[in-house]
């Protein structure tokens, strides 16, 4: 006991400026929708049952372990076969996964429910920047890794990642949304695959060259979420992430406005614009 | 053989090898020799493919990058996986198959033993040209071990060499599987009949017809990859209107029957040696077996399940999602079969046992995180994500690699004759399961929490379970090292091992005097 307490003081005395960086963050997040508390909710359901089972068949294991050993001096039995042990443990984990895969397909079917809504963003991965487009607000934008990360991020910086604040999760431009509305977002890829992952919407979807994929979210609280790029897409696919920002509708109307007018969205500038295309 | 030939026992075919040196180990058509060739070259591959991933560790154990560029990380990752599946673990379960194979089914040697040679030297050949990768201009793969176009095709000068490497292991692979299926069904011992194989022979037959069935898939995958790259074809290029998400459902035709094809001889193996350490017969051999069938068949109809984020119709997902959870009715079969042979056996825990006792808890656990992986919705938040990297490491370290581990210390003394050091054995034992939990149990945690998997660097909060893994996989790795210098000790000298090894074993192998002579069984034995 005590070699324990040596060893394990010693491997916290190691961790790297301990307790300040210390999330211990071990759990799934249960996000801002409603599809996201499902997705919670499910992933919760399946790891309490894999618990239980685990009681189950590591306790008859361990008993197993110490009661038959050799060394308490029992003789072996020589059995082989029970029909109706096997029967038994097919049978049950078939029930068991009818129960799990009830909910999941529940999920599913609201997951893929894409009609009706309230605003449309296309989101396009480059090598290793996000482009968002508002389709019918006609604004788009770059987003890249913010300039405090990009700079520690180098080899041998010679910044202490702790500093920077939202170390790799923070980016130039946010993308910004409405709150309590449906927002669709179409996803491609202009160059290699990448996939955007926003854990607190439970969502994660690959962006493929020649594919348009599709997702949806109806953020319940105002706030900012930070997820990154999850499909391997190259040196700086850890360097590419995503931000979005929940707005109340007046906010988020303003800030929209905003945008417009800095990118000249109006009927001259678009006429404009069409007619230098021609 | 003439009539003189009065009292034939197996002992008196001692004469050994008939070349002597280098050429003896190149020109050899001995399936012992050759299955301590695979055997050897797949420990050496190992120790690669864990340099590789201590760089890996090296650069995450803090936050920042100090150690290598981002490239680099890439490359680091992309050669780990490959050399790690087809250089360490599928030669290693072919090494075991050669050695054990012919002496189980009690046949003289592999049905076709030149082709056995080849098959062999084929290996090094391949591994010498994905390795010489590192060194050309655009350094070494980088993509990812499953090659995933478009970003494959930015690979370097090294593109090519992965393409023709992939093609020399599949070969290799195919002439391995094709030996070991002719094996088995032709030079059976006179009254061993199929359901009379031990099942180390059985899960190795299923594996070797997984091999010939996906092997050529792989090939036509890359083979796709290597015209678009370089004449003009349009399999995969969105500009020409190809489609890139048609090359993952291929490359996961192979890969999933692929993971099969690294954890069936390993179940083999567990099941020979629970009831030798259980003094008790298997529980539900049948039951076993068609376990073992189920798997493979169910692993022809499950690999989208790998892919459920790059977009497909809503009954396609659920379809995936089904075959998936079915996978834990056969497995559970088996994780309750070799408990049910422990169960009122009397045991005893030499290290094989150790191992494959840890194998049966840790195996479950990945297989837990598993089912947790075929839920798709849950899928959406694990997928990709280091939840991913701990579960595959789970059923491929203390799965596969406990299994083989505890195959090698269970034949050991009936490849060298000598007894291996016990003591030392369970400390191997013990420092690689208490390493290989702190390695990869965190990671469960870092992908829960939001990490993605394949970056060189990461957010602040993943910190401190990152270091934790560091620790473990260094810890891991040293252990290794004793693991190297019991077997080197064990083959130099040590108690002499009885024919037997073990107390009152079943199986034609233990038939035969430790250290097994260069032929066996050049009459066979009678099996009731």
């Amino acid at each position: 006991m005590k070699m324990q307490k040596i060893l394990l003081g010693a491997l916290v005395a190691l961790l790297p400026s301990g307790a300040a960086l210390a999330d211990w963050e071990l759990n799934m997040r249960e996000g801002v929708t409603a599809i996201s508390r499902d997705i919670h909710g499910l992933h919760m359901l399946i790891f309490y049952v894999c618990c239980a089972i685990a009681v189950f068949v590591f306790g008859w294991m361990i008993l197993a372990l110490v009661l038959h050993r050799k060394s308490r001096g029992v003789e072996p039995a020589q059995f082989s076969h029970s029909t109706k042990a096997e029967i038994i443990w097919t049978l049950i984990p078939v029930l068991i996964l009818v129960g799990m895969a009830v909910p999941a397909t529940q999920t599913m079917l609201d997951i893929e429910d894409d009609r009706n809504p309230d605003i449309t963003i296309k989101a396009t991965a480059y090598q290793w920047k996000w482009q968002y487009e508002y389709i019918d607000e006609e604004v788009s934008f770059y987003s890249n890794l913010a300039r405090t990360s990009n700079d520690a991020r180098r080899l041998d910086s010679g910044i202490d990642p702790t500093t920077v604040e939202n170390y790799l999760l923070e980016v130039d431009n946010h993308v910004i949304v409405p709150v309590d509305k449906k927002v669709r977002v179409l996803i491609t890829s202009n160059d290699v695959l990448h996939a955007w992952w926003m854990p607190d919407f439970g969502i994660k979807k690959d962006a493929i060259p020649g594919y348009i994929n599709q997702v949806w979210f109806r953020a319940e609280e105002p706030g900012i979420y930070r997820g990154q790029c999850a499909e391997l897409c190259g040196q700086d696919h850890g360097f590419m992430p995503i931000v979005v920002e929940v707005l109340a509708q007046d906010e988020f109307d303003a800030r929209m406005a905003a945008l417009q007018a800095e990118q000249g969205v109006g009927s001259t500038q678009f006429a404009d614009n069409t007619a230098s295309a021609e | 053989m003439s009539a003189a030939t009065e009292h034939h026992t197996d002992d008196h075919h001692d004469h050994g090898p008939e070349m002597t040196g280098l050429k003896r180990w190149l020109f050899t058509t001995n399936h012992k020799d050759i299955g301590s060739m695979y055997l050897i070259f797949s420990l050496i591959m190992l120790f690669v493919g864990g340099l590789m991933a201590l760089v890996i560790r090296t650069e995450l154990g803090q936050p920042g990058m100090q150690f290598v560029s981002p490239g680099f990380y890439n490359q680091m990752v992309t050669m780990h996986a490959l050399i790690m599946i087809f250089g360490a673990v599928m030669p290693a379960f072919v090494g075991l198959a050669n050695w054990m194979i012919p002496l189980m089914v009690g046949a003289p040697d592999m049905a076709l033993p030149r082709m056995n040679n080849w098959s062999f030297w084929i290996l090094p050949a391949a591994f010498t040209i994905l390795l010489a990768t590192l060194f050309v201009p655009g350094g070494a793969p980088a993509g990812g071990w499953t090659m995933y176009p478009p970003l494959v095709l930015q690979t370097g000068d090294a593109f090519p060499m992965l393409i023709f490497a992939v093609h020399l292991m599949g070969i290799s692979s195919i002439m391995g599987a094709i030996n070991i299926i002719v094996t088995i069904m032709n030079m059976r011992a006179p009254g061993m009949t199929l359901l009379k194989m031990p099942l180390f022979v059985w899960t190795w037959l299923i594996t070797a017809y997984l091999l010939i069935a996906v092997m050529p898939v792989l090939a036509g995958a890359v083979t796709m990859l290597l015209t678009d790259q370089f004449f003009g074809t349009s399999f995969f290029r969105a500009a020409g209107g190809g489609d890139p998400v048609m090359f993952q459902h291929i490359f996961w035709f192979f890969g999933h029957p692929e993971v099969y094809i690294m954890i069936l001889p390993a179940f083999g193996i567990i099941s020979e040696i629970i009831p030798t350490f259980s003094r008790k017969p298997l529980f539900g051999y049948d039951s076993m077996v068609y376990a073992t069938a189920s798997i493979a068949f169910l692993s022809f109809i499950v690999w989208a399940h790998h892919m459920f984020t790059a977009g497909m119709p809503l009954t396609g997902q659920l379809f995936f999602m089904f075959t998936t959870m079915l996978i834990a009715v056969p497995t559970g079969v088996k994780v309750f079969n070799w408990t049910a042979t422990m169960w009122k056996g009397a045991m005893t825990f030499e290290t094989p046992m150790l191992f494959s006792v840890a194998f049966l808890f840790l195996f479950t656990i990945g297989g837990f995180s598993g089912l947790m992986l075929a839920i798709v919705p849950a899928d959406f938040q694990y997928h990709d994500s280091y939840f991913v990297v701990a579960h595959f490491h789970y059923v491929l370290v203390p799965g596969a690699i406990f299994a083989i581990i505890a195959g090698v210390y269970y034949w050991l003394p009936k490849w060298t004759g000598h007894m291996y050091n016990e003591t030392l054995g369970k400390t191997h034992f013990w420092l690689t399961t208490f390493f290989v939990n702190l390695t990869f149990f965190p990671m469960h945690f870092l992908g829960l929490a939001g990490m993605p998997r394949r970056i060189p660097d990461y957010s602040t909060q993943f910190a401190d379970f990152n270091f934790i893994a560091t620790v473990g996989a260094f810890g891991f790795g040293l252990s290794q090292l004793l693991f190297v210098y019991i077997i080197i000790a064990c083959a130099r000298g040590g108690k002499k091992a009885t024919a037997e090894v073990w107390d009152n074993p079943r199986g034609l192998e233990w038939t035969v005097p430790s250290p097994a002579p260069h032929h066996t069984f050049d009459e066979a034995p009678m099996v009731k």
